[in-house]
């Protein structure tokens, strides 16, 4: 199993946080990859590993994680390699270049900028202008001219430069690349992948800071995904490459530097599961993208408190892993959702509408939703800071939840 | 030409028995342009359209049976019947579709011909030299989409001839009200691409310029815009009353019919004779009764079709509360489930 660490650069401000050693590697695994284990990793702490049970116990000193000790070395065969996200994305990018010559990359600025998150940096030296092309500014044109070229063979990967600017494309995206195959009668697939930065960063203003997952979902055809570690972002770019269906792979701009240790060898995540961040009995959290790390922030809070949360990533916004899901609800019987989209028409509505649908007998109280508030995102860093949802406000709904 | 225009009465006469629903754009009067720049084209090439596609669909090879078996909404249209009147696709024949809305379909048409360009390229299949049309009206020519693809197709030198079917009308909106130069040929020189004007209801004229553009195309030379002046005899749709349009125009266009046009020509020509041509109309009617007898005889589709070609791959709709997927579950698949 490989052992994964998460570190970035900067200082830890908290020094107390810092005693805390690890103590043995404790990886929760996902039961729906084989092999494959992982620890979970937190944009704002280290993973301490708990040596004792099946649980890792995040501990989470601020905002900014520490580099982390790896003498509790990996008793992995196979090292792993240590990088972030946004070089995982490039890694999973490349080698689905390098393994099929039709796949290709078109946005703004991917080729000789490398890409404004720099997700395709030094491919376009690597393999060509024509395969990392540099397009004009224009979303709706690109993106349709990506579905006709997945129509006539290739498998293009359209870069937003921010999900905002795919409303642009919305058109097409809506129109042509979820209902061509439909349309058609089965006869052209569109294998394409649709990918860029959203959600709320750090006082980018409104537009730039637009959560539009739920803008997507109803497109019949689709599929989406959110990726949230360095370790399934790979793991998803590769596999919505591979995939035959349009998919749309939503990033975080808060997550790009984001520290881990993933395997060597060729993996790749299954775009309908669910990924199980750290099992337990009382609730179930369902989250995604960045939310994940400020449930992981509250867990911690809530496990001092006695709270025994289990956290699931949903990863696949559209289809909803209801299995994953389903177990769990079986299992603790209360559900909070926290997601950065807006509470209007959401995910979390419609996470909700799925769960009450096929698993209303197994809840004993309602679904709580924390989604984001319905305000374009105001610049102030104060009010920006609620507009989405924090570790306190997830605290106190799952005390209010488990009364 | 004749078969387009067959084609396109009978299809008229069929939605007026009820045999056909919805939105249906006809043809009559601009044959020329599809039968002028269709027929130069190659297998492989591709032929992007709107909704007024059922004549491009015949002119690039689409048995009429299987147009008008779309047309009735039977599974054995070239779309299985999920397409429709504005929805043909076909990918046999390498024809894109079919889109609904304006100046969607220009962009598909620039992705094809990039990746013609992209073989050529990068897959070094060095005698690729797929060429891609996409035919829009001149309502569409006020379409950002259209502007975006001229820039790109003329930056890239992309394979593609973008051809302007101007019939002056968009529903009820004259050209002239609505475009502040309504030469739209000239707008491709703007974009670095030469613009051509031609005759769209001629189809010899038609046939001379498309030889040129698609030569371009074909050598690697680049995009052009052909703008091709026609008229539409009948309503946008069948649904239009045409009430807005001169008589006096109708009237000018009606006698530049390019069929009877063409048929003059051959006959004073001496390329062929008056009993030709009319074995090629009564030809023609066959194809297009055998058609519509083809069409009726055909079975609707059943409600297990409705989810079958929602996604390439079915795993898409998702795994289900039993922990399989969706897709494996039999009453899914039969329609009852809901998705």
């Amino acid at each position: 199993m490989a052992a994964i660490f998460q570190g970035v650069g900067a200082a830890a401000a908290l020094s107390s946080s810092l005693s805390n050693s690890f103590d043995s590697k404790k990886f929760v695994s996902s039961p729906l990859r084989k092999g494959a284990s992982f620890a979970v990793v937190r944009s704002d702490g280290r993973v301490n590993l708990n040596p004792k049970g099946r649980r890792a116990q995040q501990l989470i000193s601020n905002a900014v994680a520490t580099k982390s000790d790896s003498a509790a070395a990996s008793s992995s065969s196979k090292p792993g390699h240590e990088l972030l996200l946004f070089e995982a994305l490039q890694e999973g990018l490349e080698e689905e270049m390098e393994r099929d010559i039709r796949v290709c990359v078109m946005g703004e600025d991917v080729g000789h900028y490398g890409g404004s998150y720099k997700v395709t940096k030094g491919l376009a030296k690597k393999f060509g202008d024509l395969r990392v092309l540099d397009t004009p500014i224009a979303e709706n044109s690109f993106t349709g001219m990506g579905i006709g070229a997945a129509m006539t063979g290739l498998r293009p990967v359209v870069e937003g430069m921010n999900m905002g600017f795919l409303l642009l494309a919305f058109n097409q995206i809506s129109n042509n690349c979820g209902m061509l195959h439909y349309t058609s009668g089965g006869q052209f697939t569109i294998p394409i992948v649709i990918r860029g930065p959203g959600g709320v960063g750090r006082q980018l203003g409104a537009e730039h800071s637009q959560r539009l997952e739920s803008y997507f979902q109803s497109i019949p055809g689709i599929q989406m995904v959110a990726c949230s570690t360095p370790y399934n972002a790979k793991g998803l770019m590769k596999a919505a490459i591979r995939s035959e269906n349009p998919v749309i792979l939503f990033e975080h701009v808060l997550l790009y530097n984001l520290k881990e240790r993933i395997p060597d060898e060729d993996y790749i995540c299954n775009l309908e599961e669910a990924e199980m961040v750290r099992p337990g009995e009382h609730v179930t959290i369902l989250t995604y993208s960045r939310m994940r790390y400020h449930v992981m922030q509250a867990a911690k809070t809530l496990v001092n408190k006695g709270y025994d949360p289990e956290v699931i990533d949903i990863r696949s916004l559209k289809p909803f892993d209801l299995y994953t899901i389903g177990n769990s609800v079986k299992k603790t019987h209360r559900v909070l959702i926290v997601e950065e989209c807006m509470r209007t028409g959401g995910i979390g509505a419609s996470l909700i509408a799925a769960i009450t649908e096929n698993f209303n007998d197994y809840l004993d109280a309602p679904i709580m939703c924390l989604s984001s508030q319905d305000v374009p995102t105001p610049y102030a860093g104060t009010l920006e800071e609620v507009t989405v949802v924090q570790p306190a406000q997830i605290v106190t709904a799952v005390e209010q939840l488990c009364q | 030409m004749i078969l387009g225009r067959a084609f396109e009465d009978m299809c008229a006469q069929m939605y007026y028995r009820g045999k056909m629903f919805g939105f249906v754009h006809l043809y009559n009067g601009q044959e020329a342009v599809s039968t002028g720049f269709i027929k130069l084209l190659k297998q492989q090439d591709s032929v992007v359209s709107t909704y007024r596609d059922h004549v491009h669909a015949l002119s690039k090879g689409v048995p009429a049976r299987a147009v008008m078996s779309e047309l009735f909404g039977k599974t054995t249209g070239c779309c299985r019947g999920q397409g429709g009147s504005m929805h043909m696709f076909s990918r046999e024949h390498n024809l894109l579709g079919g889109f609904a809305f304006i100046g969607e379909g220009i962009p598909v048409a620039t992705g094809a011909a990039f990746t013609s360009k992209y073989k050529r390229e990068v897959l070094k299949e060095a005698d690729c030299d797929h060429v891609t049309l996409a035919f829009f009206g001149d309502g569409t020519c006020n379409n950002g989409q259209f502007f975006e693809c001229l820039n790109m197709a003329a930056l890239w030198k992309l394979p593609i001839v973008f051809v302007v079917e101007n019939n002056l009308w968009a529903i009820g909106m004259s050209h002239l009200r609505a475009t502040s130069d309504p030469q739209i040929y000239k707008k491709g020189p703007a974009f670095g691409m030469p613009g051509i004007h031609v005759d769209g209801m001629d189809v010899l004229k038609v046939r001379e310029v498309a030889k040129d553009a698609i030569g371009r195309a074909r050598r690697g030379e680049g995009p052009t815009l052909v703008e091709c002046e026609t008229y539409r005899f009948r309503g946008h749709s069948l649904a239009d009353p045409d009430e807005l349009r001169d008589p006096a125009e109708k009237a000018h266009y009606a006698a530049r019919d390019p069929i009877t046009a063409l048929k003059k020509y051959l006959i004073e020509n001496s390329l062929a004779s008056e009993a030709d041509l009319k074995a090629i109309d009564k030809k023609i009617d066959e194809v297009v009764e055998d058609a519509v007898e083809f069409a009726d005889e055909s079975p609707v589709p059943s409600q297990s079709q409705l989810l079958e070609n929602v996604f390439a791959d079915p795993k898409g709709f998702g795994i289900g509360p039993d922990g399989r997927y969706r897709c494996e579950d039999p009453k899914f698949t039969e329609g009852t489930a809901h998705v």
